[in-house]
């Protein structure tokens, strides 16, 4: 494994792919289409297979990074292509690698127009995403982490719903004026270390007054991107209007940027600063919980609903995050990953019926399970792991974070806990509305349950969901030393008088989760 | 007291052969009396490939670190210029070769135009070599004369006239500015070189030097300004891009520039370098009001060149932000912000010059653009990298624009500036993403080819230079190294 760069492979291979299809690009017809379809496909199968190599050959016992490549890239500014996984990174790269081929699949046949234009957006996607979660390198973190914004506003521009203009002017703008501040904070690192090298940086201390600055950048940049209340508005706009596969992407990976954002590089680097602004941090995320999770009760639109969802679920991230504990910032993984899959599964759920009758709107449905039992069963699953039901992923991360919470901040947890109380009545009443009852609309009357091809996309985050719910450990012990690493690296700057957690505790805490 | 040395020709080469090439048209066109377009357009090829030998002669013979001054001190090269030379004829050479059969389809068949931009060219080589502020002026005056006339060669527009008319008179009035500073500055000095002047106010303490010296580095900043077309000075822009034939607002847009504000830059690190403090608020505020104007007046314009216009205020404001920190940095940022400029101007014109909009008239609104991702992918396509570029978003060239000259600004302290900077960015981002969303989202009308572009003018040249062009942008990433490297040169060369 140390002959091939194996990091660089995985994270390059779609963007090969991408190439291949746009080399025979220009006739419009159906052959062209279909070849794009499957070439899209097989590479992110491979990049799939590439990235379970990965996690085979992954050492969970050290918090080292790993698989390295490290080359200059622009000697004149220092500035090196450095890419590695870490316990943190990792779970995000398999995400990513899992949703690609199923949104492929899943916008198999409902994209009609532009195929070869779509797939290439999806594998240039795949490409910026892979390097953004591996990037060692600011420079290089900046460039994957806006490089996002062009596929991802061409796909809701071009393929999305009738408002689509305003959805993805506002997506890019939004998140582009968040990602500008960073860069700039990017610059002045850069000035501070002498170089770009992220782990670097980590190891480097900043003057607290000048990290309050660089932090509120940062922040600026991955608050849009998670996102926190109250700059989720973009959210719900461009889940609505982006294709079903746009959706999931979105929910599943680009909200989870913020959160790897936080805790790869705020926490280490600015651990005086995100102590200051953990009491704020805490405020937004309740906030965000319990307000958006009212909001997402009024909804009429499903999307709508599940956007507003992921904003509450994106709360207990933030919240894990900034618990600084080791059970509450592996919950916040956790519950990254377990939302990666399960709103990217809800979203599907919504494109499917939405492919067979073209309505978003909940009063349309109704008595579903009448003519689509098996789809009746798959929503269940996915409305129960979104609630935090016991033995699915959603409970494993939601729980971690308020036991994290709970330890630094009783009233947090308390109200963050009300919050999923509410998270329980806005999801189970979707399901009433959409899967009983009776039937009315007629348009319902003749519509066909799930074909093979939606089953063979539910198949893996079913799966996904249940074993992370009920045996968790694979992916808490890949994380665990990379975890505790971080938080070592906040508290050895912090007094451990400070009323946190001291070190040599959240130690023995992550090897005692460790011998489980 | 003039001698002429042998070697002194030898070394001005690159500039004797595009001036040769040139006369060469001139003779040929007059002598021929032919206006077939077949044979201007073998003109151009011959304009073409002077440029070309040009560039060879220009690349063969200089060496690295290099430094030699000529012409009884009047002419210098250096990395810095060699770099700013191959800007400028490579510029000009692109501009040539995209709008050739543009210019045909206009019916300016004027022998004159291959000619025009040649001379045009030898005026920015000069101006760029220039070590005198008297030889700056007569590289100056040469290619300002030039553009006058290019301006004005579409005679039967009154649109074109205008804009001739306005850009003459407003250009005239940035000349005058000039020699007035440069006449007072020798005033004060008694010099027009470049190096006596900076040894006389490194002599002198900054208290004590006398006020007409600060009154001329207004004027000079202020003629600069309005060459490079910033604010406040920028008001002929919008209306001679409108007025002008779409191929040679490509023109002025690319070369004329280039070489404007990389003299610019020269002006204030070499002879006024002393000055910092004084030049530096100044540039700092037009940067500002350029960098904001430019992203916000584009915000509500519907025709394309008038966008455009505002669009090089706004990416000059930005190249001003590398000039205003005035260090290693700040060189290093200004040449690399202008090589992508240029690459993106050319490619962006070199689009819209291949297609037609309504009453075959050539793309005037920006609605004309709208369907043209069905019609013509490969331009629509090409296009939009370029608009995506310009607003500087990752992985295309304009990123790496954008990132030297915030870097040059942080690295001097502006973080004003720099926030300002960023934050018109993605204000600006809106305009160019619009032209994006009339390509590929808008709905294209039932009977696109009646009202919309169907024709398309390509020819080899303009496709080897648009393909060229969008090569360079979108893996630029994969290949920085060349461009920053000369440009770090270009940096070094200069004293500091």
């Amino acid at each position: 494994m140390d002959v091939l760069p194996l990091l660089s492979i995985t994270i390059f291979l779609p963007l090969l792919g991408a190439i291949a299809i746009s080399s025979s690009w220009g006739s419009l017809n159906d052959a062209q289409a279909n070849n794009a379809r499957w070439v899209a496909l097989w590479t992110s199968l491979v990049t799939l297979g590439m990235s379970l190599i990965l996690l085979w050959y992954y050492k969970p016992a050290t918090s080292d990074f790993q698989f390295e490549d490290k080359f200059h890239w622009m000697p004149v500014l220092n500035v090196s292509y450095h890419v590695g996984l870490d316990g943190i990174s990792l779970p995000f790269v398999l995400l990513s690698t899992l949703l690609i081929p199923i949104c492929i699949v899943a916008s198999w046949s409902s994209i009609k127009k532009r195929v070869p234009e779509y797939m290439i957006a999806f594998l240039v996607l795949e490409t910026m995403l892979l390097g953004m979660f591996s990037a060692l390198d600011f420079i290089l973190f900046y460039f994957f982490f806006e490089g996002v914004l062009i596929p991802m506003f061409l796909i809701i521009g071009i393929w999305g719903g009738d408002n689509r203009m305003y959805a993805a002017y506002k997506f890019f703008l939004y998140t582009l004026l968040g990602s500008v501040l960073m860069l700039l904070a990017i610059i002045y690192i850069y000035f501070e270390v002498g170089g770009s090298d992220i782990p670097l940086a980590l190891t480097t201390p900043f003057d607290p007054k000048v990290q309050i600055w660089l932090w509120l950048a940062f922040f600026a940049s991955f608050a849009v991107k998670i996102p926190m209340w109250p700059f989720h508005t973009w959210l719900p706009d461009a889940h609505v209007e982006a294709p079903t596969a746009g959706s999931v992407i979105l929910a599943g990976i680009l909200l989870k940027m913020g959160g790897y954002g936080f805790i790869r590089l705020s926490i280490p680097m600015f651990p005086e600063a995100s102590s200051t602004f953990t009491p704020l941090m805490f405020t937004l995320s309740v906030i965000a919980i319990i307000y958006t999770s009212l909001v997402a009760l009024a909804q009429k639109d499903m999307k709508k609903l599940i956007a507003y969802s992921s904003v509450a679920h994106m709360g207990f991230v933030t919240l894990g995050i900034f618990s600084v504990d080791p059970q509450g910032l592996q919950g916040a993984v956790m519950q990254m990953v377990s939302h990666g899959l399960i709103s990217a599964a809800l979203f599907l759920c919504v494109g499917v019926v939405y492919d067979r009758i073209h309505s978003r709107e909940i009063a349309d449905y109704g008595g579903l399970v009448h003519r689509m039992p098996r789809y009746a069963v798959v929503f269940m699953v996915f409305i129960l792991a979104s609630v935090g039901l016991p033995g699915t992923s959603g409970f494993v991360g939601e729980f971690l974070v308020l036991l994290g919470t709970y330890k630094v901040n009783t009233w947090a947890s308390t109200l963050a806990s009300l919050g999923m109380v509410l998270g329980a009545a806005y999801a189970l009443w979707l399901y009433r509305r959409v899967i009983f009852g009776i039937m009315i609309n007629p348009k319902l009357k003749t519509v066909l349950d799930l074909n093979w091809r939606e089953a063979v996309v539910f198949t893996p985050l079913v799966a996904g969901t249940l074993i992370l719910g009920i045996y968790p450990m694979p992916l808490l012990t890949m994380m665990e030393a990379s975890v505790a690493n971080v938080i070592d690296q906040f508290h050895i700057v912090l007094d451990p008088e400070d009323g946190l957690i001291d070190q040599a505790k959240s130690l023995q805490m992550a090897l005692h989760l460790k011998r489980n | 007291m003039l001698h002429f040395y042998i070697p002194d020709l030898k070394l001005i080469l690159p500039e004797i052969i595009i001036t040769v090439t040139a006369l060469l048209i001139l003779m040929v066109g007059s002598f021929k009396k032919n206006t077939y377009p077949s044979f201007l357009r073998r003109l151009s090829h011959y304009a073409i490939i002077g440029f070309i030998l040009a560039l060879g002669v220009l690349v063969f013979q200089h060496h690295p670190g290099e430094k030699w001054v000529t012409f009884e001190g009047q002419i210098i090269q250096d990395d810095y210029i060699y770099f700013a030379k191959i800007l400028v004829l490579s510029a000009s050479a692109g501009v040539l070769a995209i709008s050739v059969p543009s210019m045909l389809k206009d019916q300016i068949l004027s022998f004159e135009y291959p000619a025009l931009i040649l001379l045009a060219t030898v005026g920015m080589l000069l101006m760029i070599g220039a070590n005198d502020f008297l030889s700056l002026f007569v590289g100056l005056e040469m290619q300002s004369l030039s553009l006058y006339i290019l301006a004005a060669l579409n005679r039967d527009q009154v649109a074109s006239s205008e804009a001739a008319l306005k850009y003459f008179i407003l250009g005239a009035l940035a000349t005058t500015f000039y020699l007035y500073g440069v006449s007072l500055g020798y005033g004060f000095s008694g010099t027009t070189s470049f190096e006596s002047l900076v040894a006389l106010i490194r002599v002198e303490s900054v208290e004590v030097l006398p006020i007409s010296l600060f009154i001329a580095l207004v004027f000079i900043v202020a003629s600069f300004s309005f060459k490079v077309s910033a604010v406040p000075f920028h008001m002929w822009t919008p209306d001679v891009y409108q007025g002008c034939p779409l191929a040679i607002t490509a023109y002025i847009a690319a070369a004329p520039k280039v070489a404007a504000m990389i003299i610019f830059l020269r002006l204030m690190v070499i002879p006024f370098m002393l000055l910092y403090g004084e030049w530096q608020s100044i540039i700092v505020f037009v940067s500002l009001a350029s960098m904001i104007l430019g992203a916000f007046a584009a915000l509500r314009q519907t025709d394309l060149k008038r966008l455009l216009a505002y669009s090089t205020i706004g990416q000059m404001g930005y190249v001003l932000m590398g000039v205003a920190a005035g260090n290693d940095e700040g060189v290093q940022s200004v040449f690399v912000y202008l090589t992508i400029y240029l690459v993106m101007i050319i490619g962006t014109f070199g689009c819209l010059l291949c297609l037609r909009g309504k009453a075959f008239s050539g793309v005037q609104k920006i609605e004309d653009l709208s369907g043209i991702s069905i019609l013509h992918p490969k331009i629509a396509f090409i296009l939009a990298i370029f608009m995506f570029s310009l607003a500087g978003i990752p992985p295309l060239a304009g990123f790496f624009a954008k990132f030297y000259v915030f870097k040059a600004a942080i690295s001097a302290g502006l973080f004003s500036l720099a926030i300002v900077g960023v934050l018109t960015s993605v204000v600006a981002t809106y305009y160019y993403i619009k032209i994006v969303k009339v390509m590929y989202f808008d709905d294209i009308p039932m009977t696109p080819s009646i009202s919309y572009g169907e024709a398309i003018i390509l020819s080899p040249e303009k496709i080897v230079i648009l393909n060229l062009c969008a090569i360079f942008i979108l893996f630029f990433f994969a290949f920085p190294n060349p461009v920053l490297e000369l440009a770090q040169q270009a940096a070094l060369a200069l004293p500091n």
